[in-house]
């Protein structure tokens, strides 16, 4: 649920990156961070655990300039990924405008994507959202390991709305800037339907 | 849109700046934030000058939703007062109309008396106020009145992301 202040003319955004556990998610909010303009960008908040897994979530708010008049705010988060930290991403998503569901390529983790994106659709209808109402985007990460499964394969099991998808490589930052403008593009085109 | 945006107008605002601004002065706080339940911060008062503002309400939000959280686990509706205890500054956070979030931060000069006892005149008083906006905001939409972003051209889209 996007915040429109007129009285600072800005407009604010959530997107949550979503997806099972190490798939990328705070890799590719650390790559924006590393490669945004420092003007452009905030402090990237990590609440993780001593082993650096996500604990609650992370942060990064990052300014596009104006659009008629407007500042654009979009303010990315992470869920964290695994499987027993439900509670939390149940909570991460209260208003979210836009979703990134990061699929990890890896033959093996064909499962956990599954798995994690029929979680996204109960967490959305707990919160009162349904998927096919809210702009989304898949990435298919870690394109650069040998046992990445073929991404026809991926499309077919996860991208069944034909959706904008990217192969990403989060690690070298390959995908990861496609995947976000095309979220925020979809975002904004959300809020020039208005309701 | 699935869920109904919310919208801040100048009228409202400078109300709301009104009232916390006053609030700073009565609680002797330091700084005092409004904050939405999603974490957008909607206005501030005091001395924000040292504080990561944006940081401040995304914390504060994931906070007041793990609180909720833990009602919930309990079988209560929500806690609707949070206090966070530190050396030096102390927190105060409480929910108004379970819809927004006040922060205030103060220090020796105030105490959590004063502070609970003036964030409670306050926050009628804002409830007020945002019950009013979101009227407002109802109104402008059942009028059908055009969403300003109803112009936005393709080209608009593609020029935030000029390189």
């Amino acid at each position: 649920m996007s915040f429109v202040n007129y009285s600072s003319r800005e407009i604010n955004t959530k997107i949550v990156y979503y997806g099972p556990g190490l798939c990328g998610k705070t890799t590719n909010l650390q790559h924006i961070f590393n490669k945004t303009n420092p003007q452009a960008r905030g402090k990237m908040i990590s609440l993780a655990t001593e082993t650096e897994r996500t604990l609650f979530f992370d942060f990064l708010p990052l300014s596009l300039g104006e659009i008629r008049g407007f500042k654009t705010r979009f303010h990315l988060y992470t869920v964290p990924g695994q499987v027993f930290y439900d509670a939390s991403r149940k909570l991460i998503l209260k208003g979210v405008d836009g979703l990134v569901f990061v699929a990890d390529s890896q033959v093996e983790r064909m499962e956990a994507n599954l798995e994690s994106f029929e979680n996204m659709k109960i967490n959305l209808k707990e919160q009162g959202y349904e998927l096919d109402r809210i702009p989304y985007v898949i990435q298919y990460n870690k394109r650069d390991l040998p046992n990445a499964a073929p991404v026809e394969e991926m499309r077919k099991l996860l991208n069944i709305k034909n959706v904008p998808d990217f192969e990403a490589v989060a690690r070298s930052g390959d995908g990861v800037f496609d995947t976000l403008k095309n979220i925020c593009r979809l975002v904004i085109v959300e809020l020039r339907k208005g309701k | 849109m699935a869920f109904p945006q919310l919208i801040m107008y100048e009228e409202e605002s400078q109300q709301i700046s009104t009232v916390l601004e006053r609030l700073v002065r009565e609680s002797n706080a330091k700084t005092i934030f409004l904050v939405d339940k999603n974490g957008q911060l909607i206005s501030s008062a005091g001395d924000v000058a040292r504080i990561d503002t944006t940081s401040l309400a995304s914390l504060t939000a994931g906070n007041i939703a793990a609180t909720g959280g833990l009602a919930k686990l309990l079988g209560e509706k929500e806690f609707s007062i949070l206090f966070h205890e530190g050396e030096k500054d102390n927190l105060h956070i409480s929910l108004i109309g379970s819809r927004v979030i006040l922060v205030v931060i103060f220090d020796e000069h105030s105490s959590l008396g004063l502070v609970r006892l003036r964030v409670k005149k306050a926050s009628g008083e804002l409830n007020a106020i945002f019950e009013g906006l979101i009227r407002k905001a109802e109104a402008a939409s059942s009028e059908g009145a055009e969403s300003p972003f109803a112009e936005i051209t393709d080209d608009d889209i593609e020029n935030l992301f000029g390189e």
